[in-house]
């Protein structure tokens, strides 16, 4: 189905290799686990989404040469692909930070003044919502309640919760952020 | 046979009809919009996304898609109740508050399905006011413009492309009030495996998808005293063109659009017709010596940019196959920029080349690099016969009292193997009869090869000239076109010769066209007027052309020759 142009096929390959080659690996070994059959778009189409979670997982993100090479081994097109991606709010194709600091923005934490806590870190990253500061270090998000309203508002960073979250403890919630 | 009742008239279609075929069978036409059906291609694109076309069936709580609802037993469908017009109007009105609703200035204005629909159900008033998607213009390239802020996702271009076309350059992306059809990560077409086959925009029932237009700088260049502007019109023109002046499908109008170039101020009117037979020359010598030495077998055709780009950028093991003549349009232009301006003593810099195509892809394959020499172009310009029609509309000319008339010389004359160029199978037949006559003498050789004719997307035929058993097939739409060359990777099919076109039916149907709607009846009319043209002209074999013969004396030697070679090859590249 989609392009068997060869010498595209090893460019993105190639390029994966030479930049991640332990996590291009990863990835290939996942495909090649799968029950994929050749010329078969119905059947390789149903493991597009479990594909991409593991890219992205692995990758961080499904940077264009990832999105190329799972197209080659599924045998869709890269349009298509991209048309999932886009479609799920969970993949992305750019960068995501190391440190994702999400805003809740459920009822109980807005109306406790979430917002406020947003400007203060668009201001502090320069960065608007959905996006990753330039160094790869903070992406700013926004999520829909983590079941702690009492809490409220809540910002999680990675897997750590703060609670009751003021605008002023923003500089202590990025300083606690350390590589 | 199921029995179901249409606004109370009893109808029986075959099981698994929808609700909307069988109210085509009691002549009633549902309005719809993203729904397209291509009847000579057994196509159809139903994904019921613009519910235009609901109706009420008794029963049913909700209002059902006709499109792509089955018919059942029993059924008792309602098609103009308040209730389903009311829905239909509502509707439309949601799709219009976010449309830019620029018709007056918009290259689809009259063409539009989405404007004849509401001026149908007389919409004077959209009640309903919010955001507006907006997407930036992709038109970079030379042939598709993107618009996509006049995107109503009705998606028929992605059923084009991925599913008749099996290019697969367009998807559904984002979602919501966000969604639109694009390529991969947003990339502009000239970036993808695109083909600028241009069925996507034959698809396209709004403005998201033209042509890139040349109108103005031909203009521009017919006005300048220091250029000579001549122009050739490519086969399927003719046959075509008489439809945007109100003439019926299938009408041969040769004449009056040579009259209506000559009226708009093209210094001479060629025909594409002329270096067709020129092809014939060449693509036939080129048969004739593979199927001698038994090499490189089959030979496939390159007339058609769209398919060069399709086995560029897909069948990269397969560059070695077509030949290497050059296009008709691409012909054309070397022989006008060499022989032409030496004959005639312009200076090629001086001298403009436009062509006439049916064709968006014919405006890509101008562009490219190879067919330019310091950078002066060999074909200059590419017209659609769109384009020339609202040139024509512009000028004032009035074609239906246009008189007939003659091409130049000598690059206008032509044969009847030329003019079939424009249907599937025509290049091919053309071929064959000076294969046929070179190896058996003209006077008996067979003429009409008939069984390469037709809009079937896959023929076949095996033909015996002089002893020589020759096995033919005839491929168009490129998803046909990957079928026939997957059975030869696979070494499935032998064959000495195949003829290979972008678009389904060839290039009557053209993206360059006046758009058909998806009324296949017309692609037929317009086929059958190629074969009457053929079957009118004194001469059907492009060898006997006196003006092809003429320039292999005066000029080129003889067919493949270096000289021949130099002007009117080419080659391909992986992309």
């Amino acid at each position: 189905m989609t392009c068997c142009c060869e010498c595209s096929k090893e460019k993105a390959l190639d390029k994966l290799m030479r930049l991640e080659p332990e996590k291009t690996s990863e990835l290939t070994a996942f495909i090649d686990g799968l029950p994929l059959v050749a010329g078969d778009v119905e059947t390789n189409r149903g493991f597009l989404v479990e594909t991409l979670h593991r890219a992205q997982g692995i990758f961080g993100y499904l940077p264009v040469e990832v999105q190329q090479v799972v197209s080659e081994r599924l045998g869709l097109t890269r349009s298509e692909i991209y048309g999932v991606i886009s479609f799920y709010s969970y993949f992305t194709d750019k960068p995501i930070g190391r440190y994702k600091i999400n805003v809740c923005l459920g009822t109980a934490c807005f109306v406790k003044g979430a917002s406020k806590i947003v400007d203060e870190l668009k201001a502090k990253l320069g960065v608007n919502e959905g996006e990753t500061t330039a160094d790869q270090k903070f992406f700013l998000g926004a999520l829909r309640c983590v079941g702690s309203c009492s809490l409220a508002p809540v910002v999680m960073v990675n897997n750590r919760v703060y609670g009751n979250v003021t605008p002023d403890m923003v500089d202590q919630i990025l300083a606690d952020c350390q590589d | 046979m199921i029995n179901l009742k249409i606004n109370n008239t009893p109808v029986s279609v075959p099981e698994g009809s929808t609700i909307l075929e069988a109210a085509e069978k009691l002549g009633l036409k549902i309005p719809t919009l993203c729904h397209i059906k291509w009847d000579s291609f057994n196509t159809e694109h139903r994904c019921g996304s613009c519910r235009i076309c609901v109706v009420e069936v008794t029963g049913r709580p909700n209002l059902a898609p006709s499109c792509c609802t089955p018919v059942a037993e029993g059924m008792d469908v309602h098609t103009n109740t308040n209730r389903a017009i009311r829905a239909r109007r509502t509707m439309l009105e949601l799709l219009l508050s976010n449309h830019p609703k620029d018709c007056l200035v918009c290259s689809k204005n009259q063409e539009c399905e989405l404007q004849k629909l509401a001026s149908a159900f007389n919409i004077h008033h959209i009640k309903y006011e919010g955001a507006q998607s907006e997407f930036p213009v992709d038109e970079n390239g030379a042939a598709i413009r993107r618009d996509m802020s006049k995107c109503i996702m009705c998606r028929r271009c992605e059923t084009a492309c991925n599913v008749v076309q099996t290019v697969g350059v367009l998807s559904g992306v984002n979602r919501g009030f966000n969604a639109v059809v694009a390529p991969e990560n947003f990339a502009q077409l000239t970036d993808t495996a695109c083909t600028f086959c241009g069925q996507c925009v034959q698809a396209c029932p709004v403005g998201a998808l033209t042509e890139i237009g040349y109108k103005d700088e031909v203009w521009e260049h017919l006005n300048n005293p220091k250029k000579t502007v001549i122009v050739q019109t490519a086969p399927a023109v003719r046959v075509a063109i008489g439809e945007e002046f109100g003439f019926q499908a299938g009408e041969i109008s040769t004449g009056k659009l040579v009259a209506a170039l000559r009226r708009i101020g093209f210094a001479k009117v060629f025909d594409t017709d002329w270096s067709a037979d020129l092809t014939i020359m060449e693509e036939g010598t080129e048969l004739l010596e593979r199927i001698k030495s038994g090499e490189n077998l089959p030979l496939l055709t390159s007339c058609c940019p769209g398919w060069v780009n399709f086995l560029e950028h897909q069948f990269p093991d397969l560059l070695h196959m077509p030949s290497t003549a050059k296009s008709p349009q691409q012909m054309f232009g070397a022989i006008a920029k060499s022989y032409y301006a030496e004959k005639t003593g312009i200076d090629p810099s001086n001298l403009i080349v436009v062509s006439i195509m049916p064709c968006l892809a014919k405006k890509y394959e101008a562009s490219r690099p190879e067919f330019a020499h310091n950078g002066v172009r060999d074909v200059d310009y590419v017209l659609s016969t769109r384009e020339l029609a609202s040139m024509i509309k512009e000028a004032g000319i009035v074609f239906d009292r246009l008189p007939d008339e003659q091409y130049d010389s000598p690059l206008g004359e032509s044969t009847g193997a030329a003019v079939i160029f424009g249907a599937s199978g025509g290049v091919l037949e053309a071929a064959l009869r000076t294969a046929a006559a070179w190896l058996e003498g003209d006077k008996d050789s067979p003429i009409d090869f008939v069984a390469v004719r037709g809009l079937e997307g896959i023929k076949e035929a095996t033909v015996t000239i002089a002893g020589i058993e020759l096995k033919a097939a005839v491929a168009s739409g490129l998803g046909n076109v990957r079928k026939l060359l997957e059975r030869i990777q696979r070494g499935e099919a032998q064959y000495h010769a195949i003829e290979i076109m972008a678009c389904p039916g060839g290039c009557i149907n053209g993206g360059g066209q006046p758009y058909n709607h998806g009324n296949t009846a017309i692609l037929e009319a317009r086929k059958d007027a190629l074969y009457r043209a053929d079957k009118g002209l004194p001469i059907r074999k492009s060898h006997l052309n006196p003006s092809i013969i003429k320039i292999y004396d005066e000029y080129l030697g003889k067919p493949n020759s270096e000289k021949a070679h130099k002007l009117l090859h080419t080659h391909y590249y992986a992309k």
